[in-house]
């Protein structure tokens, strides 16, 4: 199971950053185990982030971003409290959300 | 003849420019870093650190809130850029990772023969770097602050500065065969001078550390047993006297210089 994401937003002047760092191997599948065997591909397929009820963000993420991906980003609006949800799924049907406060 | 000077003179400047494109290329990694600094992933380890240091574990089903670094049982902040240090109750001087060994075992019943013969990154060891990442991420900033007056603490840094400059191997290094001038580096990452107190803190004040290029985190105690692999001579027992001896070393050599800790590297 994967580990929590360390999010952070802040917001100023109207406009509010989001950092995400998340905790996920992001597997290529192109890559073998010391005995030779495959390692399966385990990747982030799509993350959502959502300042309250609204879809601020949509990403389709593929094996080629590093494991532990970071994401940066702004969007228009949100201030100090408002909460900021983060999502993904990955090819394994596996999930995560997480979400904080804008500071 | 006077063709082959010319042709020797032209490759030497060749050389002299390929080297300080090196340095160029270094200097980039410094910008690299500073752009990982926000997005450092040596934080989810933090993360994960701190998570266990509150979790009542093992078979004593027990926090590590009452574990004691040194300030106090449960003072974090500030801990990791005293140690290594000595502490009366073991009658040691102990870097983090054998203090917390000490820890985990008396409060929570965790037996520290499972994390010294286990593996890097992998059970208990593995739980002790994420609670390494919390507890020196408590110290980003400090000052290193190794007290050299403690008679115990000194014995150890002398200790450490025979095994630094001690030669072994099939290859006869030492440590001192790579980390004794200035300028040198390895492939293309910089070796610091640890002979010298800027060396010794950029050294000891940049690990543990997350390397970017195999997404692992690595305490000192991992980075050290990895330069006696490099030396092709025995490797260390975790936590043994000559890890701890040499961590010394390069604190107390690198005391006032300031602990950027997690470090993250290539």
């Amino acid at each position: 199971m994967a580990g929590p994401m360390r999010i952070r937003a802040a917001s100023a002047d109207g406009v509010t950053e989001v950092r995400v760092l998340m905790s996920h191997p992001m597997e290529t599948g192109q890559r073998r185990d010391s005995s030779g065997e495959p390692i399966p591909a385990h990747y982030i397929t799509e993350l959502t982030a959502k300042h309250g009820d609204k879809t601020v963000l949509t990403a389709y993420m593929g094996p080629s971003v590093s494991t532990n991906p970071y994401l940066a980003f702004k969007f228009q609006g949100g201030a100090a409290g408002d909460t900021v949800q983060v999502s993904w799924v990955d090819n394994k049907g596996e999930s995560r959300t997480d979400e904080v406060q804008i500071r | 003849m006077r063709k082959k000077l010319l042709a020797t003179v032209v490759g030497t400047a060749a050389v002299l420019a390929a080297s300080s494109m090196t340095s160029a290329q270094e200097l980039n990694f410094d910008e690299y870093r500073q752009m990982l600094r926000d997005g450092n992933p040596a934080e989810l380890f933090e993360m994960e650190g701190e998570e266990l240091w509150v979790t009542a574990r093992g078979p004593k089903n027990a926090t590590l809130e009452q574990c004691d670094l040194g300030l106090g049982p449960g003072v974090v902040e500030g801990a990791a850029a005293q140690m290594p240090r000595y502490f009366a109750d073991t009658d040691k001087v102990q870097d983090l990772e054998s203090r917390l060994m000490t820890c985990m075992e008396t409060l929570q019943g965790i037996d520290s023969k499972e994390i010294i013969d286990g593996r890097f990154r992998q059970g208990e060891r593995g739980k002790v770097a994420a609670i390494v990442a919390y507890v020196t991420g408590q110290s980003h900033g400090h000052k290193i602050n190794v007290d050299l007056s403690d008679p115990k603490v000194k014995d150890m840094y002398d200790l450490g500065e025979k095994a630094f400059f001690y030669r072994t191997g099939a290859m006869d290094f030492s440590c001192a065969s790579c980390h004794s001038q200035d300028g040198l580096r390895i492939r293309a990452t910089g070796l610091p001078n640890i002979t010298t107190p800027e060396g010794a803190a950029e050294g000891w004040g940049s690990w543990p550390a997350y390397r970017v290029s195999n997404s692992q985190f690595w305490t000192m105690q991992h980075r050290l047993w990895d330069c006696f692999r490099q030396q092709r001579t025995a490797e260390p027992i975790f936590g043994s006297d000559v890890t701890i001896a040499l961590s010394v070393y390069m604190a107390g050599k690198g005391n006032g210089g300031e602990a950027v800790w997690p470090g993250v590297k290539r």
